[in-house]
């Protein structure tokens, strides 16, 4: 086995949270489809760290779980304050900014 | 884990059969987890599926000698970020299932047909491309040199993007108190006069009884007795459901002890003598109330 089978199943995963973003409508859930896009992403770069021996690689997704942390922060606190306002967490409803 | 690590470095390069069954055993169950937070009803368990496949994820951060991004995901993404999305569940609430209306027709088999699409052309472009790369591995940098390496690439190569990352991370910081935050409308306060006026032109002048703790049973669901010990039926709360206590069995009275007699407590309505102390020492302002009238 080589290392790029981890390369396909980061692809795999990839493609089921972006299906997931297309696909459902409440936006915890779609949330969760992006987080797991950038652990799809994590792992590529893993993979591509070790393919090339240098730790480039590692320091990127390490980078990434950063942003992601801080983007996870601030789009649940937007979640929640869509859903006081609105009483509902689905993005269907959420199709103004204000009221 | 030491095992997983030595059993990688014993195959810097190419996977050895260890990581072979691993990656076979968790692969799938990293990609149905996926699958089946998509297709979980409940945001609950879809979040319980993510939880599964990042794990399963950390696991082969262990595997491609990367030991120290396998445990910041463990504790940042399983441990911080998905407990934040279970507060955040929480909060929202139970309507978090999804509708099952479709907003735009067909906007579900496009997305699908578009994800097959998207997946056949990730796969035979990854696998055309870099199907038969060797891979050097990390060495050295593997084992015992992971951490003090990525340390050293942050404090020399990525030393802007990690100062960087500190600024992101006090501004979402502020910017989540910010967006949380929910300010609350203040009510219209009444004044002194106003309460007093308020009570004076009400029903009730006096504050309502307290429940009948230690009168007769240790419970606040036992009603206030009056002095002629019938139940005070303002001393029943709306809230707590009156019920039925049984009394705790008591030594017969006899004419020194302090007991007040509480077995010669006759039912609502008939007055005892025993009982009007009792009451009335127990519950002095209905007592001084009923003196007052």
């Amino acid at each position: 086995m080589s290392p790029t089978n981890y390369l396909l199943l980061s692809g795999l995963l990839f493609t089921v949270g972006a299906v997931g973003v297309l696909v459902r409508r409440n936006a915890i859930v779609v949330f969760m489809c992006i987080e797991l896009m950038l652990n799809a992403v994590n792992l590529s770069l893993v993979t591509f760290a070790r393919i090339n021996g240098q730790l480039d690689g590692q320091v990127m997704a390490f980078f990434v779980m950063v942003v992601a942390a801080a983007e996870v922060v601030v789009g649940l606190a937007i979640i929640m304050s869509i859903f006081r306002t609105r009483r509902s967490s689905s993005v269907d409803d959420a199709n103004l900014l204000k009221y | 884990m030491s095992v997983l690590v030595q059993a990688v470095d014993s195959t810097a390069g190419n996977t050895g059969v260890g990581e072979a069954i691993v990656f076979w055993v968790l692969g799938p169950v990293a990609l149905a987890a996926a699958v089946g937070m998509i297709f979980a009803r409940n945001a609950v368990h879809s979040a319980l599926f993510l939880v599964m496949t990042m794990l399963s994820l950390a696991v082969f951060y262990l595997m491609q000698q990367a030991p120290f991004l396998g445990f910041v995901q463990i504790i940042v993404y399983t441990g911080a970020v998905m407990m934040l999305f279970l507060f955040v569940l929480m909060l929202v609430g139970r309507d978090s299932s999804d509708s099952v209306v479709e907003v735009l027709r067909g906007q579900r088999a496009a997305g699908a047909l578009l994800g097959l699409a998207f997946a056949l052309l990730l796969v035979a472009g990854v696998g055309r491309t870099v199907f038969d790369v060797p891979s050097t591995g990390l060495g050295v940098r593997a084992s015992g040199g992971n951490l003090p390496g990525i340390g050293r690439l942050i404090f020399t190569d990525y030393l802007l993007p990690f100062e960087l990352t500190s600024a992101l991370l006090i501004t979402a910081a502020l910017g989540a108190m910010v967006l949380a935050y929910a300010q609350r409308k203040p009510k219209a306060k009444r004044g002194q006069r106003a309460t007093v006026i308020a009570r004076l032109r009400g029903d009730r002048i006096s504050p309502l009884p307290g429940p009948g703790v230690y009168a007769t049973a240790n419970s606040v669901a036992v009603p206030a007795l009056l002095p002629d010990g019938s139940v005070a039926p303002e001393s029943l709360s709306e809230i707590i459901e009156g019920h039925e206590v049984d009394e705790t069995p008591r030594p017969p009275s006899d004419a020194h002890s302090l007991s007040g007699g509480r077995t010669e407590l006759g039912p609502p309505g008939e007055p005892a003598g025993s009982a009007v102390d009792t009451a009335s020492r127990r519950s002095r302002p209905i007592s001084a109330a009923e003196e007052e009238r």
